[in-house]
């Protein structure tokens, strides 16, 4: 009956569980990720807690009680187990937030609801294929979560091999059925990221209102058209390694071990030719929202719009070919490490254009600062220091020194828990009154900027100097010397935890007050089509396409 | 006099084995930890020089974010300029990190070369294989010889001599040092037996994992007599936190006294040298 009405009278919108569960409104699915996105960043978020409360002093804390707490263990087994439970947590809190968090909240989420819009079409390509890529992640999340209470080594629960799950830890290190779900999750998240990627490049090569060249198209559709590409090419080597991963478990297999004559490096080249090809899937959606959001709030067209563009392509580009500068104390070659050295660097250089370009577009503006645009100049900021670590770690002489240790956990975070995600917040803050018509308390919203800001550099800044010192990463112990910086590294975890519950209410202040936005909040430095439809956007937009001069 | 003298000696013999034990992490340390070899002072090195670029570039973005704050805010800057090309600043900010990329990369890659250059046949070759969660050494000499090395627990710390925590920290210390000679090219093979860990010690400038299946080989020659210490920095399941790597450089002599009787009896030649290593330290103190 509602999916008859739908086709005789266009505006109705489908009620209740018919509306969520069938929809095939990119709005509508772009929502279900952002609140999938929130709620399993939640559980990531608890995660990085438990793991900074443990490592708040030396000795074990905690995870020997949650142990015990969760699978009713005593005395060593408890030890032993929460041992184990603390690399499942590490392991856990990586796959949430890269395949759970920020990958359904910058591309299911915000370039679901926005790049149809933007590019002045009314829907995606594919609103069923839409559906599925979504329904798809729940089965995977249920999968990763159900991991967590079936074995995996001998005495340990959950998987704890790492986001990276390199064998032989992966396979004969833990045979229990973990690992098994959770290569199963990572195939379902991957599919449905592949469906997605096929949607959003079929969208934005097709459905493109009239007059919208792609060198008209806004930065934010190019960014999630890089990435759409970087998915579709790199998620499939990922299904192969872990699909080997799951035979080697399962099936008798050797690709990997081996006394059968398989080799586990073979394992992380694969792995890492898709994982370092994510990391800019993680990234470059957030190029895209910031560009459009310094444009805003400086009430300037974005300076080097075609440099802005074709720097992301290259960014893609050369970050299919860096992949073994994550692998340099494997035993690769000296030529080998040269050439990965070499370009790895480049990538500097298409970067250092987005950077300055960004700055050069607030070079003369008139810049008011709403939360949008603070979170914006905090990730330049931020994303800076991060590519600047990522630079000296880029020499595989230093990083012979740095590897495996808190630089480069200080390192990725400062560009992905620093940059991804405060790009994630930069785009909830700007379209949150258009997706939803209502304006949040910007008081609430500065307070939750500032207060993350200086909680993640307390957090992240001092394991420059661990990892300096030589911790090694993924350690539930260290020795004494480490104390101190530790501590105020869990201070500032503390405190992020803080600045979040202050987000959460941010939102819930925003739909108890009902402030109504208007179609355009920001002003006459909003120049893209989103901005020209009501808040929130009528449930079928563009009716009639606009032309683009 | 007599006390001061005493007192003066206590000081010079906590500074001689200050510096003997200095391989290892301070409290609130903010660098590397101090080079024990050539490969390790050069990384050093290449890491400040690093920072000569990165740092100014990251305080030039912060100082040109801050500038555009003050400078062009809106109460400041009513009216937006309609700028977005400018070709020259636009080639110069590409060829500008292009050249400061050179910069670094031609010592970068002398130093890679370096590390893979070790320029003289090694003396003394020890087989490092790694285990969950313990190490075992073997000895590459004439009758070669291995043994079995794991963090020290803390209830065999009287048994093995080894209560001071300021040289044989938690977590750090072992039952069963690596001993090598000082000022001697040492090869180590690394390779692992059951899951993937990596040898690592960070005052050598030494990193590589410890592979089934594979053997990599790092060299080192180190230039200061004292204990090391570096830690498992792979993945390798619940105890990895807990199976560290311990070199212990000593003279040529004492190197020579422990092997011929570590074939034998390791826990005596241990011991032997342990007692040498202390007496040493207090005559060149009492020589003070």
């Amino acid at each position: 009956m509602a999916g008859a009405a739908v086709h005789d009278i266009h505006d109705h919108k489908p009620r209740g569980l018919v509306r969520w569960l069938y929809s095939t409104n990119h709005k509508d699915i772009g929502t279900l990720y952002l609140i999938f996105a929130i709620f399993a960043g939640i559980i990531g978020g608890f995660m990085s807690v438990m793991i900074r409360w443990e490592l708040a002093e030396p000795g074990i804390q905690i995870f020997h009680g949650l142990a015990s707490m969760v699978y009713g263990l005593e005395g060593d087994a408890a030890i032993d187990s929460g041992k184990h439970m603390f690399n499942v947590f590490t392991t856990m809190h990586g796959l949430i937030m890269i395949f759970f968090m920020v990958m359904p909240a910058l591309i299911g989420g915000f370039a679901n609801w926005m790049v149809p819009i933007m590019i002045g079409a009314p829907d995606m390509a594919f609103p069923r294929m839409n559906n599925i890529s979504f329904w798809l992640l729940i089965p995977a999340f249920i999968l990763l979560l159900m991991s967590f209470f079936v074995p995996g080594p001998a005495g340990g629960w959950g998987v704890g091999g790492g986001w990276t799950m390199y064998p032989p830890f992966a396979t004969s290190g833990q045979p229990g059925p973990a690992m098994d779900l959770a290569i199963l999750s990572v195939h379902i998240a991957g599919a449905s990221s592949i469906l997605g990627a096929i949607n959003f490049i079929t969208t934005i090569f097709n459905m493109r209102a009239p007059g919208m060249t792609l060198h008209k198209m806004p930065l934010f559709a190019w960014a999630v058209l890089i990435t759409a590409f970087l998915l579709l090419l790199s998620l499939p080597v990922l299904a192969g390694g872990i699909t080997m991963l799951l035979t080697d478990r399962n099936f008798g297999t050797a690709f990997f071990s081996p006394e059968g004559g398989g080799d586990p490096i073979l394992y992380q080249h694969l792995f890492w030719f898709f994982g370092h090809p994510e990391v800019y899937i993680l990234i470059l959606p957030g190029f895209g929202i910031v560009s459009h959001i310094i444009a805003t709030f400086s009430r300037k067209p974005i300076f080097g719009y075609l440099g802005m563009a074709y720097a992301m392509v290259a960014i893609g580009a050369v970050g299919f070919i860096v992949w073994a500068h994550h692998m340099y104390t494997t035993g690769l070659s000296l030529d080998t490490q040269r050439y990965f050295v070499f370009a790895t660097m480049v990538i500097a250089v298409p970067t250092g254009v987005k950077i300055f370009s960004w700055i050069a577009t607030m070079w003369g503006g008139s810049i008011s600062f709403k939360a949008p645009m603070l979170w914006s100049i905090g990730f330049i900021f931020m994303f800076t220091v991060g590519g600047m670590t990522g630079v000296q770690l880029a020499n595989a002489g230093l990083d012979r020194s740095l590897h495996d240790t808190y630089y480069v956990v200080a390192h990725f975070h400062y560009v992905l828990s620093l940059g991804a995600v405060f790009a994630i917040f930069a785009a909830w803050y700007y379209w949150f009154p258009k997706m939803t018509g209502y304006m949040y308390s910007p008081v609430i919203a500065n307070t939750h900027f500032w207060i993350t800001f200086i909680g993640v550099n307390l957090i992240f800044f001092p394991q420059h100097f661990l990892g300096l010192a030589g911790m090694p990463r993924r350690y539930i112990d260290y020795p004494d010397a480490f104390a101190g910086w530790n501590q105020v590294s869990s201070y500032g975890s503390y405190m992020s935890a803080f600045a979040f519950l202050i987000f959460l209410f941010g939102v819930f202040e925003a739909f108890a007050k009902k402030r109504v936005a208007g179609a355009n909040p920001w002003g006459e430095g909003a120049t893209t089509l989103e901005w020209q439809l009501s808040s929130p956007p009528p449930f079928h937009q563009w009716e009639e396409l606009p032309r683009i001069k | 006099m007599k006390k001061i003298l005493a007192s003066a000696g206590a000081a010079a013999a906590f500074f001689a084995t200050a510096a003997a034990y200095a391989a290892q992490p301070t409290p609130w340390q903010t660098g590397f930890q101090p080079a024990a070899t050539g490969i390790m002072e050069q990384i050093a090195w290449f890491e400040q020089y690093t920072l000569w670029f990165i740092v100014p570039i990251t305080l030039l973005v912060l100082v040109l974010l801050l500038y555009c704050i003050l400078r062009f805010r809106a109460a400041a800057n009513p009216v937006p300029s309609r700028t977005s090309h400018n070709t020259l600043i636009e080639v110069i900010w590409t060829v500008g990190p292009v050249v400061a990329l050179l910069f670094i990369a031609v010592p970068s890659f002398q130093l890679l070369t370096a590390q893979y250059s070790p320029g003289e046949e090694a003396k003394v070759t020890v087989k490092a294989t790694g285990n969950q969660w313990n190490w075992d050494y073997e000895y590459q000499t004439d009758e070669p010889f291995s043994f079995n090395s794991a963090m020290l627990a803390d209830a065999d710390r009287a048994a093995e001599g080894k209560e001071d925590l300021a040289v044989y920290p938690r977590l750090l210390a072992v039952d069963n040092e690596i001993v090598v000679p000082v000022d001697t090219m040492v090869r180590v093979l690394v390779t692992a037996g059951d899951v993937i860990h990596a040898f690592a010690m960070p005052a050598f400038g030494v990193k590589t994992d410890a592979v089934p299946g594979r053997i990599n080989e790092i060299w080192f020659k180190a230039k200061k007599e004292g204990l090391y210490y570096g830690q498992c920095s792979e993945l390798c399941g619940k105890d990895h936190a807990f199976m560290p790597i311990a070199v212990r450089v000593v003279s040529d002599k004492q190197y020579e006294t422990w092997v011929a009787q570590a074939k034998t009896d390791l826990s005596g030649a241990n011991k032997a040298l342990m007692a040498e290593i202390d007496s040493t330290a207090k005559v060149a103190a009492a020589g003070n």
